[in-house]
């Protein structure tokens, strides 16, 4: 049993090395090499969190000779490894869905570079969830970025290339927030790991020196993580990028990048400064209005929005907005409520990107929202597919999204000053996803008058591209398995989240 | 507060070119200014870094003659960031140069706004 502790640490370094290979591979060898370390990684993963939770402790592994306060370390609990297995499974069926596509929108024999970036991507993304050195988290962060660039830019033309500089020009913003805030915090307290930066930290909360500098390290590292993954008014890059890229690019981009920084802005709150620190910080407020205004005008862009992919993009700001929101309330409720919306989103958005192109397929490929007319009865698999996303989204009982959206009301009933707003701006919000979501599904399946008919409509059977069907399938079982069995998972969440002092 | 800064100038200017680099990264149009900006930017953290590990009177971290208490060094550890930091930041610029190579052989301009304007007549 005790092999298991070095779980985590193989499976970030065998994703840099499998990255590494590809760059050497045919691209039906790299993607070979691809889907095999990505199942390897999800029983990795597997193994680690029975692990946690049969111990009932977390554990931190040595990274090399050096013990604690000088030397680099992961850290493994219940809700790490838990984060983890869940991003492979999402990147699992992401690759899956999008098989097709990259096949015809990626040029030939630049297929394998596509390969290197998922593994670094998915490498970078498990760094984040372990880590416990916040200049690692940094490094990482970047390899993330760039990765997610070459994601995006991977299919050429003109909009994904001025999408990838767009997204480049915000993210390295970000990361250069971040970069100060954590010299800052470096400097305040003389350390790099997380227990021990938090140990100081208490420190001199106790004692109140230090206060300014503090506030303002916390600040600079919530801004730049919140402009990292796209909180509403940092968001220009996003409709493009995940609008026009190939479709496991957008998939990847929506459910998994911008939640692996969001985890670690958890992990900087939790596991850096301190709950009880952060609830009393002026910070959190600012995420909490920015929030608040990112879910209403997401959805008000969304229901502008003509093409169906930029739509499903735009929710994503709005989905978004509900994650900084419930850390913003500054409670444990609310934060709990932020990382099952993690769960559910991730799991609902990359559903609604690849049935959204099994649509599309099905109306020549056009992704204009007039031309999907009657496209649920034409492509049904992907109609119903579409329409679970929807309702998940919109926040029907059955559903994942109900879930996430009880828990965050029941996390702002109490709550002297915040209650109001937060009910507010869910409940509007939940009427304005209902407008732009229901509204496509009443669309794709109104039928579409005779002589009408357009060259490109066909139909689509589920076995003519196996592949997307099997993702898809899986995509709705997971949903309907968070939406219907949500309670061991946010009791995963809860103890999780104590695991992390 | 106004003497803090003083004693702490090199700290205080890192901060003035952290803002200019940031702003420039931001707010200008021209593609290569941008970069310029950004490379200004995180080599304004470095010399943040610097300043911070610096103690006066010590030397880099390096034993010569035998010498080997710890009073006589400074701090490593910032100079191993400034390191790493450095190795990311070249990364990125050269991504975002070759980004902007692409564009400009696309659309023959640097200016962002303008690459977008030609988009929408593209009409992709």
């Amino acid at each position: 049993m005790e092999i298991i502790r070095n779980f985590p640490a193989v499976s970030i370094l065998l994703c840099l090395f499998a990255g590494i290979l590809s760059s050497g591979l045919k691209a039906k060898a790299a993607k070979a090499l691809n889907a095999v370390l990505i199942s390897v990684e999800i029983v990795l993963n597997f193994c680690a969190l029975a692990y946690t939770i049969f111990v009932e402790a977390p554990f931190v592994y040595v990274m090399g000779k050096f013990p604690a306060p000088w030397g680099n370390e992961i850290r493994v609990g219940v809700l790490e490894t838990f984060m983890a297995l869940f991003f492979c499974v999402i990147m699992m069926l992401s690759m899956l869905g999008g098989a097709r596509e990259r096949e015809k929108e990626i040029e030939e024999g630049k297929q394998n570079l596509y390969y290197i970036m998922v593994n670094l991507l998915l490498s970078s993304l498990l760094a984040l969830v372990y880590t416990n050195d916040l200049f690692t988290a940094y490094v990482f962060v970047e390899i993330n970025t760039i990765s997610a660039c070459g994601l995006i830019m991977i299919r050429q033309n003109g909009r994904t290339l001025e999408a990838s500089i767009r997204y480049m020009i915000m993210s390295l913003l970000g990361s250069g927030l971040l970069l100060l805030g954590i010299c800052f915090l470096y400097d305040l307290t003389g350390h790099l790991l997380m227990s021990n930066i938090k140990e100081q930290v208490q420190i001199l909360a106790a004692s109140g020196s230090y206060h300014i500098p503090l506030v303002v390290a916390l600040g600079l590292m919530s801004v730049g993580l919140a402009i990292k993954s796209a909180l509403y008014p940092f968001h220009t890059w996003l409709p493009d990028a995940y609008g026009y890229s190939t479709l496991s690019s957008a998939a990847i981009l929506s459910s998994l990048v911008s939640k692996g920084y969001i985890f670690l802005l958890l992990k900087i709150f939790y596991r850096v400064i301190g709950f009880d620190i952060i609830g009393e910080n002026k910070v959190i407020h600012v995420l909490f209005v920015f929030g608040i205004i990112g879910m209403i005008m997401g959805s008000v862009s969304a229901i502008k929005e003509d093409n169906v992919r930029r739509m499903i993009a735009f929710s994503s700001v709005a989905q978004i907005g509900y994650i900084y929101m419930g850390f913003g309330l500054g409670t444990e409720a609310g934060t709990i409520a932020s990382i099952y919306h993690v769960i559910s989103h991730s799991a609902s958005k990359s559903l609604l990107f690849v049935a959204a192109s099994g649509l599309t397929d099905a109306s020549g490929g056009s992704p204009r929202y007039r031309d999907l007319m009657g496209a649920g009865y034409r492509n049904k698999l992907a109609g119903v597919a579409f329409t679970v996303g929807s309702l998940a989204m919109v926040g029907m009982p059955i559903f994942s999204g109900f879930i996430s959206k009880l828990l965050f009301s029941q996390a702002a009933i109490g709550h002297t000053y915040k209650m109001l707003p937060t009910l507010i701006a869910l409940a509007i919000s939940t009427v304005l996803n209902a407008i732009y979501f229901m509204r496509t599904v009443i669309l794709i399946y109104t039928p579409m008058p005779e002589g009408l008919s357009k060259s490109g409509n066909r139909e689509i059977l589920m076995r003519e591209n196996l592949s997307k069907s099997v993702a898809l399938v899986c995509f709705i079982l997971l949903n309907l398995i968070l939406g219907l069995n949500s309670d061991p998972i946010i009791r995963l969440i809860q103890h999780g989240l104590e695991m992390f002092d | 507060m106004g003497n803090y800064l003083l004693l702490n100038y090199g700290e205080a200017v890192a901060m003035i070119l952290f803002g200019i680099g940031f702003a420039n990264l931001l707010l200008q149009n021209n593609l290569i200014k941008k970069i310029i900006g950004l490379n200004i930017m995180d080599t304004a953290v470095y010399l943040f870094l610097a300043e911070k590990g610096y103690i006066s009177g010590r030397v880099a971290p390096i034993v010569v003659d035998g010498v080997q208490e710890v009073e006589a060094y400074i701090n490593p550890i910032p100079s191993g960031l400034v390191l790493t930091g450095i190795v990311v930041s070249v990364s990125v610029t050269a991504l975002m140069l070759s980004i902007t190579i692409r564009l400009y052989r696309r659309y023959h301009t640097l200016n962002l706004d303008e690459i977008s304007t030609l988009l929408k007549k593209e009409g992709l």
